[in-house]
């Protein structure tokens, strides 16, 4: 199996559109949902030390909230949607007419309800790359927690574990109105996933 | 006289050891396994955040030995002997090995915690080092600090608030 340090550019750009198409999907679904625009960067593809992982949400200690969701079929890895409690919040009240100013819990409507919003935006983040590659992904049932982000993360993370102590990361940051951060989706394939994708979009691999 | 007090931290898949005035801390454990290893007479204190329970899944080039129960805690136990400790003061208190997603993912990955809490246990026993507390399981993340003055692990999560041990 190949070097996942070594991805030549051309790879990572291969990898940064597979992001694109996904998150771009679920940006569309999101802006449909709130019945406004949604604005989403340019994803990042990056193979990060774990320790910097949590760091894209601010830091090991930072409460957020994720909805998890382990991906299955041909290409599995771990996809999270991760939002800050406010941003959970506000997406609640907007999304589900649950208004609540405490941050620092949710109860268990809230948890189905955010759960049924990762959902939609998993499904679309998911079912954009299963047409793109032509590889059957499909998610888990979501789970949810709202802890401290490198608690979260690093479960993500056990698969490359076995390999070293970085991992590719696909992240990108949706954004509504004023610099507001709404929520972020990383996805971290399994390391043996990367073949298989690229594969499928005809990217030469070395041990072909 | 005045004393430095400063918090060595741990990261992920990481060990490192410090003596007193000092305290030594990690953040973030859920599943992994923030275990400690501690000499009351040398306030010595050593700290390990494991994240696999056994090197033998490994398949990574340079073994990282501070990241697997198996290779991590025989390395710690020599780095606290090489600075003085003995084997017969050493005591051990842990915390972490949660189940963060309860009904997330299938099979191995999904024990994963539990799994590294048992690895430590029996890694424990293999060198003759008590248990004094422990503070595992549960659905939730943890970040712990152990202070080499008193030996006290202090354990915060969101949910549970602060517990020593």
């Amino acid at each position: 199996m190949e070097n996942l340090g070594n991805l030549e550019d051309f790879k990572l750009d291969v990898l940064k559109e597979v992001g694109n198409i996904g998150s771009g999907n679920a940006a569309t679904a999101l802006s449909r949902l709130l019945n406004k625009p949604v604005d989403m960067g340019v994803p990042k593809v990056q193979m990060l030390p774990f320790e910097e992982i949590a760091e894209k949400v601010g830091g090991n200690e930072q409460l957020v909230v994720a909805i998890f969701f382990r991906v299955e079929g041909e290409a599995p890895g771990n996809l999270f949607f991760i939002l800050q409690p406010h941003a959970a919040k506000s997406l609640l009240s907007r999304l589900a007419n649950i208004p609540s100013d405490d941050e620092d819990s949710f109860n268990e409507m809230e948890h189905s309800a955010l759960s049924e919003i990762g959902n939609i935006l998993a499904g679309s983040y998911l079912s954009s790359l299963a047409d793109f590659t032509r590889l059957s992904m499909y998610p888990t049932v979501p789970a949810l927690a709202f802890d401290m982000a490198g608690a979260i993360l690093s479960y993500g993370l056990l698969q490359f574990g076995q390999m070293g102590d970085a991992a590719l990361l696909i992240d990108t940051t949706f954004l509504e109105g004023q610099n507001q951060i709404e929520g972020q989706f990383f996805l971290i394939p399994d390391p043996e996933s990367f073949g298989k994708i690229f594969r499928s979009l005809g990217v030469p691999m070395n041990d072909d | 006289m005045i004393e430095d007090k400063s918090i060595i931290k741990v990261g992920m898949a990481d060990l490192n050891v410090t003596s007193n005035p000092n305290s030594i801390r990690t953040t973030g454990l859920g599943s992994c396994v923030g275990l400690t290893l501690y000499d009351p007479h040398l306030k010595l204190a050593g700290m390990a955040h494991v994240m696999l329970p056994s090197s033998d899944i490994a398949r990574e080039g340079q073994l990282n030995i501070a990241k697997y129960a198996d290779t991590a805690l025989p390395e710690l136990f020599e780095r606290m002997l090489k600075l003085g400790a003995e084997r017969r003061r050493l005591v051990a208190k842990m915390a972490g090995g949660a189940q963060m997603f309860a009904f997330a993912g299938s099979g191995d990955t999904m024990r994963i915690g539990p799994r590294n809490v048992e690895s430590c246990k029996e890694m424990l026993v293999d060198l003759g080092i008590p248990l004094l507390g422990e503070d595992t399981g549960g659905s939730y993340g943890r970040t712990i600090e152990l202070d080499c003055e008193t030996g006290v692990l202090n354990i915060r999560s969101v949910q549970k608030g602060v517990k020593e041990l």
